[in-house]
């Protein structure tokens, strides 16, 4: 086979295997191309493969049915179209996998057009369906060569998110992505049975990032939109029904979900589950199980399900037990720093916005995040704060905690307030007060120190929305420091330096030298 | 529409005179010509005009108005010919008829005395003689018989037929004006003019007299001038130098009494001050100055100081004493105690030591306040206010003593430098123009020795002076940005050059002195670029690394430049954001990061250590640092924050590996330069590294235990760190000296007071019942108020005005029509009346001319 067969070689090639079917025979040059190791080669290869198996297809000259074997179909000395048609009907499978895998091929490019060729067949194969349908109405899908596509999305190894990306188009065709769904899941039982060791990380990512990008509509009238044209839709299909989707969304999920995942992926899918997931299954409370398992583990993790657990128990009627407690016990130094700290501190506030809450409870979460303030960044700080002044002017029983006038216990010797007790109950917090706020009104930055200097006066009715400073970052304070114009001259240093370290005897100086 | 204004007025002015009238028993009015306008609502405050109405008498004043103007003109509609009255004064009120008479008869008068006609020989001038008529003298006539008896007797006088006949009216004017006069002047005649006589030559007298006086006045004053003149310039214009030879010569004595008169008398100066003062005066600056960043440190900013403007009293000796409010320290609460500064009492002290040291007092002050905590440390933590006094004793001491352990050691360096500066000046030239970008500014300075730059970039500055030319401002603010920026490089380069940078410090103190505002912004725009890169370094990686050495340097300088104890400071705030940044965001995976990040703490803690502000951070780090120095993991009491992990690749960094080098590690400081070869060094090299990095940490966290042992939750705060002291590190088997301040921190975090007192909220003011006072709008047109602005009611006003003239307006032109209308209607009937009385009057006579006709005939008939 010569390489450097163009483009035009192809064409003629092309133009022979369509017109009689006596040049047949080039489609074995054809296919070989797809072979090739140039690029270019190999994408106007694909092209020709795409037009002359296209035409094929349109014109029916593939053989319809359950295919025989090659060697069986071309001894017999039978019918030499039927011959014909289960040969090219072997040449169009060989080209079928050899697509299926280019789309491991280094170049995305080619990756991209073999996608696109696969997805031209299964609409083509839709429409002139290579079955044999059994009965009337019969609801034929080239279920088959969509596996092999999604096998070629969800590689083992090697990042496909690109691919994947490009896939999306498709999946917004109500077919595809049911059929698609039904794929994952063969799939992920087919791989995990044959990784018995473990299946790679990758996988697993490659899957998560197609079964995240599946998202389902969210009404029975919104599936009309479909690949494969068919003349009529029929009813009884279930391609046609939200609630087959639904209950084949929530198949693909637990299929996913069953295996041991990687943490980072757990923390993935719980980032989406409230929105994403959840709304699309049929049955909701069939996650309990693992999102209880979830906020059970601790850490960012917790704080993750804890999204989840809200719409259960919010939507879906779910009574968790010793719920405040847990979230009570979620409260440690971390939660400051974390990336989902917004998102925790929303549904924080949103758990404790009920007014039927025990004092000592909202006393207890009060005063815990004061303690934990006390080694929050200032960002965290501008938040908590006024989170901290909300709850105690929705329990004015709580404002014990920064206005005790009684004379009797005007010394303790310790703070009453037992920061490892897990239950809130016990934690003695109504007995405390709010030192670590008067501590941080001798914050450096002056607005920490602003926010903490509310509770020296009676704090005002009304609550502060915290929504808008869940999301500040430490580059917002920066820049909001930085472009605050200060009235009047700069103020500066009157002390003339005598250099780097030498000013005052300094710190630096006595611990730091310059060479 | 001014009328129905006036009519307005006039209705109420009719309004009120039935009033009046009412009053009056006398005038009663007809009870069926009141009209009496009946209110709907008695409204409190709302003055009625319109109550009482009369009707009949208004229509009246009405009518008459028009009969005198509206009739008038409508009677003249068709006459072109104008009525002219040219009567003096006729219509004129402000002029009394006397005065007007007297006008009139001097008008008179005039139009008499020209000629009528200059070829009339016969008319002559009247000749008089005194106010007489000649002719009148010449006829002798009596003048009393005249008077009273010409007319009388029916005579024809001369004058008389003189009037009559064309004669001149103004004879005979004359004679009758004159008889009051002749009455009783013929005897007084004489005397009369005798007076009018002395009169004038009196008057001339003194205007005489008057002229002379102003004549001698103006000489004096010019005599004056000159000498003045000649005593204010030495040259004397020559004109006046044969004035002088003039003039009789001054007296000696006059001369010398006025030459001490006008002698410049010595201005009061102020003496020379001595070295005491300079120094009083210093210290009083600096304790201005100190008293500014006080107040900025509990940011009280004090507008009302910097926009008003100074008031001074009429008192004021202007001596530059003046009652500063800002000064008075006011009461702040803190920790619930009253919190009373104790910087004055310090300053005192120094003011009375101070002077001779001039030159160290830039060093000796700040440490002082560090000093005094360290100090008062052992004894007694309990308050700031109550050892104030016993401090300062201390403070000078340790003054004292610290003085000549110093001075030596400087004058011995000052010495070297001198001449190094000298040699480093001879061979440099000495102009040097302002460099335009970084590049010239770079080639400037390189291949020469720090000395070098240091005294090139000095002339450049010297050079470009901004009160030497227009552009040398801009040239310099310049400068001032491309030396921050060959900081940076310096500190960059491998080997970073620390020794130029430590150099060039002071000429960047300079240059920001001058440009606070450019200076300013341009390390803000270094910092921000700093915090920009962590930033992109987090979004891209998820985590950023400890930035390069430049970044400390800068973050030191800022510190340098500017007051970092301002309670929000334009740069120094972002500069802190920005080390918070480094320490929370920076996870630590090497020695080089350890000791980046203890530089940063040192920064942290020298930037608060005036204002003694709480940086979380600070301690987290500390803790960790302390983390990674100690070997167990297994129980650990205490919790780490973000950028340290409790397990992990990097979580025994700074465990010492081998025994020996415990043993001999030297204590000394960590060397910034090689911060970043710290990895080539040997294990030996490392491992004392690493207990340099312990000893820092712990002195760092013995100065945050002396600055925050008054914060009120300090036992939670330390809590990690006590942990770690009291179960982690003395298994470490650190060396002496560091075990001992290990024992000297916990000893002190247990000497704490441990008294927590209950928060209590401020009283907030009681809040005031309501009052149900009416709320005041003003009313500008009656019933309707305006909310809006200023203009808008005025235009709402004029717009309510011109409806209302408007609709007056229409009104009086209807009346003034259905007024005319009657007036047509009646010269109608009466041009009707008039025809059908005369076609009467025909048909009567026609009647009786017929009657008489046939009476005629009739008689006819008969004969």
């Amino acid at each position: 086979m010569e390489p450097e067969c163009g483009a035009a070689e192809l064409g003629r090639w092309l133009e022979a295997a369509l017109k009689s079917r006596r040049g047949a025979n080039v489609v074995f040059d054809i296919l070989g191309v797809l072979q090739s190791d140039q690029e270019d080669d190999v994408l106007s290869a694909i092209h020709t493969c795409s037009r002359l198996f296209g035409a094929l297809l349109e014109r029916r000259e593939l053989f319809v049915g359950h295919l025989p074997a090659e060697e069986a179909a071309m001894a017999g000395s039978g019918d030499a179209l039927r011959k014909y048609k289960v040969w090219m009907r072997h040449r169009y499978n060989s080209c079928c996998n050899s697509l299926s895998e280019l789309l491991g091929h280094r170049s995305f490019k080619v990756k991209e057009l073999a996608l696109c060729t696969l997805m031209k067949f299964v609409q083509l194969e839709g429409e002139y369906p290579l079955e044999k349908s059994k009965w009337e109405g019969n609801y034929l899908f080239p279920r088959g060569l969509l596996l092999s596509v999604v096998e070629g999305l969800i590689p083992t190894e090697g990042d496909s998110s690109l691919l994947i990306s490009r896939f999306q188009e498709y999946l917004e065709h109500d077919d595809v992505r049911y059929h698609t769904m039904q794929a994952v899941v063969d799939l992920v039982a087919r791989v995990t049975d044959t990784h018995q060791q473990g299946v790679p990380s990758t996988f697993w990512n490659n899957t998560f990032t197609l079964v995240s990008s599946v998202s389902l509509p969210r009404q029975q009238s919104d599936i009309s939109n479909f690949y494969v044209k068919h003349k009529e839709m029929l009813e009884k299909w279930k391609v046609t029904q939200l609630k087959e989707h639904k209950h084949v969304f929530e198949k693909m999920w637990f299929s996913f979900l069953k295996h041991k995942l990687p943490v980072n992926l757990y923390k993935k899918v719980l980032v989406i589950m409230h929105d994403s997931i959840l709304p699309h299954m049929s049955q909701p409370s069939l996650m309990i199980d693992f999102l209880t398992k979830a906020y059970d583990i601790g850490g960012a993790i917790s704080l993750l399900a804890l999204n989840g657990l809200f719409i259960l128990i919010h939507q879906h009627n779910l009574e968790y037990p010793d719920f405040y407690r847990k979230l009570y016990s979620l409260l440690d130094p971390s939660v400051f720093h974390v990336k989902y700290r917004a998102r925790f501190f929303h549904l924080a506030d949103l758990f404790l916005s009920s007014s039927h809450l025990p004092a000592y409870l909202v006393a207890a979460f009060a005063k815990r995040l004061c303690r934990l303030s006390l080694t929050a960044p200032p960002e965290a700080l501008l938040m908590v704060i006024p989170f901290i002044c909300n709850l105690l002017r929705r329990h004015p029983a709580c404002k014990a905690l920064i206005h005790r006038p009684s004379v009797e216990a005007s010394d303790m010797t310790a703070d009453p307030y037992d920061m490892e007790e897990e239950d809130p109950a016990k934690s003695h917090a109504l007995e405390s007060c709010l030192w670590e706020l008067k501590a941080l009104q001798r914050h450096y930055h002056p607005e920490v120190a602003k926010a903490a200097m509310a509770i020296n006066q009676a704090l005002s009715p009304h609550e502060v929305s915290i929504a808008q400073l869940l999301e500040l970052s430490p580059y917002e304070i920066f820049e909001k420091d930085f472009k605050k114009e200060g009235s009047g001259p700069v103020p500066l240093e009157f002390l003339q330096p005598q250099g780097l370290l030498g000013r005052r005897g300094d710190l630096a100086m006595e611990h730091f030298a310059l060479d | 529409m001014g009328k129905a204004r006036g009519k307005a007025l006039g209705g109420k002015g009719l309004g009120s005179q039935a009033r009046s009238q009412k009053a009056k028993p006398s005038a009663n009015p007809n009870p069926f010509e009141v009209k009496i306008n009946r209110q709907k609502f008695q409204i409190l405050g709302r003055k009625t005009r319109h109550d009482v109405g009369l009707p009949g008498i208004s229509r009246a004043k009405a009518i008459k108005k028009r009969t005198q103007t509206l009739l008038k003109e409508y009677k003249e509609r068709d006459k072109s010919n104008v009525f002219t009255d040219k009567r003096f004064g006729e219509y004129n009120t402000k002029i009394s008829p006397e005065e007007k008479m007297m006008k009139r008869f001097a008008l008179e008068r005039q139009r008499n005395n020209e000629k009528k006609s200059i070829y009339n020989l016969n008319e002559d001038e009247e000749l008089t003689h005194y106010g007489q008529s000649l002719a009148d003298i010449e006829k002798f006539n009596d003048i009393v018989d005249s008077d009273s008896d010409t007319e009388e007797r029916g005579m024809l006088s001369a004058e008389l037929t003189a009037s009559h006949f064309g004669g001149g009216g103004g004879l005979l004017r004359k004679k009758t004006s004159e008889p009051g006069e002749e009455e009783e002047k013929p005897k007084s005649r004489k005397e009369l003019i005798e007076e009018l006589i002395a009169k004038s030559k009196q008057e001339k007298r003194e205007r005489q007299i008057q002229r002379e006086n102003a004549l001698e006045l103006t000489e004096k004053l010019d005599s004056d001038w000159k000498e003045i003149q000649s005593l204010l310039s030495h040259k004397t214009p020559k004109w006046e130098k044969k004035d002088k030879e003039e003039k009789p010569k001054p007296d000696a004595y006059d001369m010398m009494v006025r030459e001490l008169g006008f002698e410049m008398k010595a201005q009061p100066s102020n003496r020379m001050k001595t070295e005491e003062e300079l120094a009083k005066e210093e210290q009083a600056r600096l304790k201005k100055l100190e008293a500014d960043r006080l107040r900025r440190m509990l940011g009280k900013e004090d507008d009302e100081n910097t926009k008003k403007p100074k008031h001074m009293s009429a008192d004021d000796l202007n001596d530059g004493f003046i009652l500063n409010k800002d000064d008075r320290h006011l009461l702040s609460y803190k920790d619930g105690k009253m919190n009373q500064e104790i910087d004055d009492p310090n300053e005192e002290e120094q003011a009375q030591e101070g002077g001779e040291e001039d030159s160290e007092r830039e060093e000796d002050e700040e440490p002082e306040t560090e000093d005094s905590q360290e100090s008062d440390a052992p004894d007694s933590h309990s308050d700031l206010e109550s050892d104030g006094d016993s401090e300062q004793e201390e403070i000078v001491h340790e003054n004292k003593n610290k003085k000549p352990v110093q001075a030596p050691e400087k004058n011995t360096n000052d010495a070297k430098q001198k001449a190094v500066f000298e040699a480093a000046r001879s061979e440099l030239p000495y102009t040097f123009t302002a460099p335009d970008s970084y590049e010239e500014l770079k080639s400037l300075l390189s291949g020469k020795s720090a000395e070098q730059q240091l005294v090139v970039i000095e002339r450049i500055q010297k050079c470009n002076h901004p009160s030497l030319a227009v552009g040398n401002k801009a040239k310099l603010e310049k400068l001032f940005g491309f030396l921050l920026e060959y900081i940076g490089d310096l500190a960059t380069k491998t080997p970073p050059d620390l020794k130029t940078v430590d150099k060039l410090i002071v000429q960047l103190y300079n240059l920001c002195q001058m440009f606070p505002e450019f200076a300013s912004s341009s390390v803000k725009f270094v910092l921000r670029d700093v915090v920009h890169e962590m930033e992109e370094m987090i979004e891209i990686k998820g985590r950023a690394s400890f930035p390069g050495l430049d970044v400390l340097i800068y973050l030191k300088i800022t510190g340098i430049l500017f007051p970092t104890s301002d309670f929000w400071h334009p740069v120094v705030t972002p500069a802190l954001v920005c080390m918070s940044q480094i320490l929370t965001k920076c996870p630590v995976t090497s020695l080089q990061d350890v000791v980046k990040g203890l530089f940063v703490c040192c920064l942290f803690l020298e930037y608060v250590s005036l204002s003694q502000r709480f940086v979380p951070e600070l301690i987290n780090f500390l803790a960790g640092v302390l983390h990674i120095a100690t070997p167990n993991k297994d129980t650990q009491g205490y919790t780490l924050v973000h950028p340290f992990k409790p397990l992990g690749r990097n979580s025994e960094l700074l465990l010492v590996s081998s025994k020996d080098d415990m043993d001999t590690w030297p204590k000394r400081g960590l060397p910034l330069s090689r911060v970043n070869t710290l990895k080539e060094s040997s294990e030996t090299e490392t491992n004392h590294v690493r207990l340099s990095c312990v000893s820092v940490c712990l002195n760092l966290i013995k100065r945050c235990l002396t600055m925050y042992s008054t914060l009120p939750s300090f036992p939670e705060i330390m809590k990690p760190i006590r942990v770690l002291l009291t179960k982690h590190v003395p298994e470490c088997g650190y060396p002496r000296e560091l075990q001992e301040l290990c024992q000297s921190i916990l000893q002190e975090m247990e000497n704490q007071d441990k008294n927590y007192q209950p928060l209590v909220c401020e009283k907030s003011k009681p809040v005031p019942l309501k009052l149900f006072t009416p709320k005041v709008v003003k009313v500008l047109e009656f019933g309707r108020k305006q909310g809006s602005s200023k203009e808008e009611q005025e235009r709402k006003r004029l717009i309510h005005k011109h409806k209302r003239e408007f609709k007056g307006a229409v009104r009086e032109i209807r009346k003034d029509n259905q007024f005319l209308a009657r007036m047509q209607l009646t010269e109608i009937m009466e041009r009707d009346s008039e025809r059908k009385r005369k076609v009467k009057q025909l048909f009567g006579s026609l009647a009786t001319q017929e009657g008489e006709w046939k009476a005629l005939k009739r008689k006819k008939f008969k004969k």
